[in-house]
């Protein structure tokens, strides 16, 4: 039989006190309240996919991970049934890294910032239908990355050696692509976008806010055009239906519709320059 | 000479990952870089304040000189001090190639590189992109690695795991064992060198500023297959962060650096709105007992503080473990354009708009100055060698580190914005040497029998199988939160030997425990648990390097913090007094009567501890526990000195 000794009483007993790192802030609301959530879940691409529900112990400050690490810890449904734990993808859980994307009570967001306390009960928890199923809530978006190779979202730059300064860039011009760049290619823009299938070839609004974000850098400005022509075939920026959703539910608030409108203008003045050209 | 490209694999897609990906690439190598997730995603993206370089964009004498000897000392002279040296020397031309290759970084009114400051310095020193830099470095990064795969140079295994290294007859490095996360299918890739740019453990204390991903399950392996690991009992607690039930989220030292204050009500329990408490009723702590460096004290210095106000003073806000960060007098402007990463986190996780109200924060475990041990190559002036293929290498031939996963750079604490800087530069700085590493082996890889890597491979697989047939009663997510707990309990801010050897005793329960462990989850596509089972196994062992050093190393130096073996600086002490009672010393006449009463005490006690534990912590895989040893440390170019920041 096995011993129970200190460590695993020692969970039961009052945290000694530096348990910091916050703990015991948490640890001294707790309350009996639940919550429930309503999980879709599919084993593998193209198998089906069912619910299930599940239920959590209410704790301060919850989010939609710290709750799936709590049926990870006890993967029992609310029936009582005992299941594989529910498989998502998560890094930072801070909003920077793009990962724990999924639909939420019907919403495309990220999994680390919904505060359980902000949402209704159940809670229902889906994955993207823009991108294949790998399993549960994971999703595939691959396709988004393969995007960034198309439109050479990089400086061309001449080598990582010490070849001394950058270009001097006014702080404005700093401002304007510091907020694009923020884009994690997290790809809520693109679940949110009507024109964005999983069958069709639409780039899509971070994608375009790459091009924008390249082609205004100094250097970057320099291979402007390959990266214009990249958007002008299929798929590209005159498949655009302008419905705006994408820039409502971008979680880095990048101005996504302004983009669009950007690399509108450039595409044409490249249009009729390659009609001059050729 | 062989007759094709060069070939190595890296493991892990952050700073430190995708700069060497990106140099050998521009070496005519070929990279495969393998990564848990899409290379995006990887946790320096979690950086925040800045990275430093001595650029001196101010006019204030700074120098990279200045830097190095910050840095020196406040790792508390525990680093290798060539290596800081050549890091610090370099920066500035990484900072502007970083700026070449479109990093947004803050600008002046002349459209120059801006600078902030940071803790442990009083220069300007720290480049930054609003409040998410190390997002931004590693987009740039990994800009030029996708641009390399377009042009056929690297490939990325993305969703794919490091198990191990495929070791030769002669225990060379010969390639890596590699898990893929979705089809489950484990396989080897042979290759001229590994490189393990992993990061580092935050896991093992289950709720870190870390991201999920840091496990420090590589750099473990490698442990368990015979490679030292340095400094383990290093773990550095970063003063400002905010709790949450999953992580615990940074609040970046640079709100300090652009004028944040950290305070108390000076009447403990004040339970008034703070905004309405007065200036004269507000206990700014650290700017009192720190007048030079204020709320920029290095982050032991200050996360101990915030300990004792909130422990021993009992004067935490509300009662609760918590100290105000105050950012309330500055405009909303300034903090949009600064700091607007982190204000819209602390917004997002409290419901707490942090430009309106003072933040509540308390330290977190944030980064790990420990980790695989590694070699570096000194030249004939006694300062770095660049070709050297030593750079780098672990204790296992053709096996590297860099990055936050090698011990090399931060001594005995780091200083903040310099883990970027120590990532990016160690990344670059290895290519050179892996090259002429591959150049002087005996035996390439295309040399090594196929049997070697069947062997690897299949004891891997054997490997999993054994672990998807575990079928006990502990549920394996629940035994690493117990982990953590044990860890956070006992092997914290401040230690004490009645509770590490506690510690010691939960852990080895829990190694017990871990033999009883559910596979959760058996089936055979993008099934994370059998893979986190693993991970466990590997933090469990860290946990004894980590919780080992601390116990046996019975002094007080830099994040590691023994009050019973505190040497008890004397208050009026200046650490000039020490530099001229080693050269009085030295000439044999010590002018006893000339320093201040108690100050020649202190000085020996210092010079004795510092004979006794100036050393690097060497930890190898022995009889299942970690065997202890210690190294001396390069101090060549600084004489140690007792650290002072008042």
């Amino acid at each position: 039989m096995r011993r129970r000794t200190a460590a695993s009483k020692g969970r039961h007993q009052k945290k000694r006190r530096d348990l910091a790192a916050s703990g015991e802030v948490i640890h001294k609301t707790m309350t009996d309240k639940k919550i429930t959530f309503k999980i879709k879940r599919q084993d593998k691409p193209g198998s089906p996919s069912y619910w299930q529900n599940f239920q959590v112990a209410y704790k301060p400050f919850a989010n939609i991970i710290s709750c799936l690490m709590e049926i990870q810890r006890n993967p029992t449904t609310k029936a009582g049934k005992t299941v594989a734990p529910v498989t998502w993808d998560c890094n930072c859980l801070e909003e920077v890294c793009g990962s724990c994307t999924m639909v939420i009570n019907g919403k495309v967001r990220q999994a680390c910032t919904a505060l359980v306390d902000n949402l209704e009960q159940p809670i229902a928890l889906e994955p993207m239908t823009k991108f294949p199923v790998v399993r549960d809530l994971q999703v595939n978006r691959t396709r988004m990355f393969e995007n960034l190779k198309k439109v050479k979202a990089w400086i061309d730059i001449d080598g990582s050696h010490d070849i001394g300064e950058g270009a001097i860039m006014p702080d404005s011009d700093r401002a304007k692509r510091y907020v694009m760049s923020e884009c994690m290619t997290c790809g809520c823009c693109l679940e949110a976008c009507p024109q964005f299938s999983l069958n069709n070839s639409f780039m899509g609004a971070a994608t375009f806010n790459q091009v924008r974000l390249f082609n205004l850098h100094p250097a970057g400005s320099m291979n402007k055009e390959e990266r214009l022509d990249a958007v002008m075939g299929e798929g590209g920026i005159t498949d655009c239906g302008n419905a705006q959703v994408c820039v409502e539910v971008c979680p880095k608030n990048i101005p996504l519709t302004e983009s669009i409108a950007d690399i509108g203008r450039q595409t044409s003045w490249q249009f009729i320059k390659n009609l001059l050209v050729k | 000479m062989m007759n094709r490209k060069k070939k190595i694999v890296i493991i892990g897609g952050g700073l430190a990952g995708l700069a060497l990906a990106m140099k050998f690439c521009e070496r005519n190598g070929e990279v495969t870089v393998v990564s848990y997730q899409s290379l995006k995603r990887s946790h320096s993206v979690c950086a925040q304040g800045g990275i430093n370089a001595a650029i001196d964009a101010k006019n204030e004498g700074d120098s990279p000189e200045k830097h190095f000897y910050d840095t020196i000392k406040g790792g508390d002279f525990l680093a290798h001090q060539p290596l800081v040296r050549d890091m610090c020397f370099q920066a500035p031309a990484i900072i502007h190639l970083m700026d070449r290759m479109g990093v947004a970084f803050n600008r002046t009114g002349e459209g120059h590189l801006d600078f902030r400051r940071f803790g442990g310095t009083l220069y300007n020193r720290t480049a930054f992109a609003g409040a998410t830099t190390g997002q931004q470095l590693v987009y740039a990064l990994d800009e030029q690695v996708r641009r390399n795969i377009h042009d056929g140079n690297a490939t990325a295994l993305e969703w794919h795991e490091y198990l191990g290294a495929v070791l030769d007859s002669d225990g060379i490095c010969r390639g890596a064992v590699i898990h893929d996360l979705k089809t489950d299918e484990i396989y080897t890739l042979p290759a001229d060198a590994v490189v393990l740019a992993t990061g580092g453990p935050g896991q093992v204390y289950g709720r870190s500023t870390n991201s999920v991903v840091n496990t420090g399950a590589a750099a473990t392996t490698a442990y368990l297959q015979g490679a030292k690991y340095a400094n383990g009992e290093f773990i550095q607690i970063h003063p400002t962060a905010i709790p949450g039930q999953d992580k615990l989220r940074l609040m970046s030292e640079s709100a300090r650096g652009e004028g944040g204050r950290v305070w108390v009500p000076r009447k403990a329990d004040d339970r008034r709105d703070p905004k309405k408490i007065p200036e004269n009723e507000r206990f700014y702590f650290l700017e009192e007992k720190y007048p030079l460096f204020k709320n920029l004290v290095p982050r032991d210095v200050a996360s101990r503080e915030i300990y004792d106000i909130v422990y021993n003073q009992k004067m935490g806000v509300d009662g609760d473990p918590m100290v105000y960060l105050d950012l309330t007098h500055k405009s909303r402007e300034f903090l949009d354009n600064r700091l607007g990463g982190i204000m819209d986190i602390y917004t997002k996780f409290t419901g707490v708009d942090p430009r309106d109200h003072p933040m509540k924060i308390f330290p977190a475990v944030h980064y790990s100055m420990g980790g695989l041990w590694t070699d570096y190559g000194p030249d004939q002036n006694g300062l770095i060698d660049h070709g050297s293929p030593r750079n780098q290498m672990t204790s296992i031939t053709g096996l590297f580190a860099a990055g936050e996963a090698d011990y090399q750079y931060h001594g005995a604490n780091r200083l903040g914005a310099i883990s970027l800087l120590s990532c990016i530069y160690t990344g670059l700085m290895l290519a050179r040497g892996i090259m002429n590493y591959t150049d002087s082996l005996e035996k390439s890889v295309d040399d090594i029998p196929s049997t070697v890597f069947d062997d690897a491979r299949n004891h891997w697989k054997a490997r999993f199988k054994e672990i998807k047939k575990m079928n006990g009663r502990e549920n394996p997510y629940q035994l690493h939160q117990e982990l953590g707990e044990v860890m956070l309990a006992n092997v914290l801010i401040v230690r004490d030997n009645k509770s590490l050897e506690k510690a010691t005793d939960e852990i080895n329960d829990i190694e017990t425990r871990f033999k009883d462990v559910k596979c959760v989850d058996t089936s055979d596509w993008a099934n994370p648990s059998p893979s986190f089972i693993n991970q466990l196994f590997c933090m469990i062992h860290l946990s004894k390097i980590i919780t080992k050093g601390a116990l046996l190393r019975d002094e007080f130096r830099g994040s590691h913090y023994k009050p019973d073996f505190d040497l008890t600086q004397p208050k009026d002490f200046d650490p000039h007094e020490y530099i001229e009672y080693l050269e009085q010393k030295q000439y044999g006449d010590i002018a006893e009567d000339k320093f201040p009463a108690g100050h020649l005490d202190y000085m020996k006690r210092f010079e004795e501890n510092n004979i006794k534990w100036l050393k690097t912590t060497v930890a190898q895989f022995k009889d299942n526990q970690p065997d202890i040893t210690y190294d001396e440390v390069d101090t060549s170019l600084i004489t140690p000195r007792p650290r002072k920041y008042d």
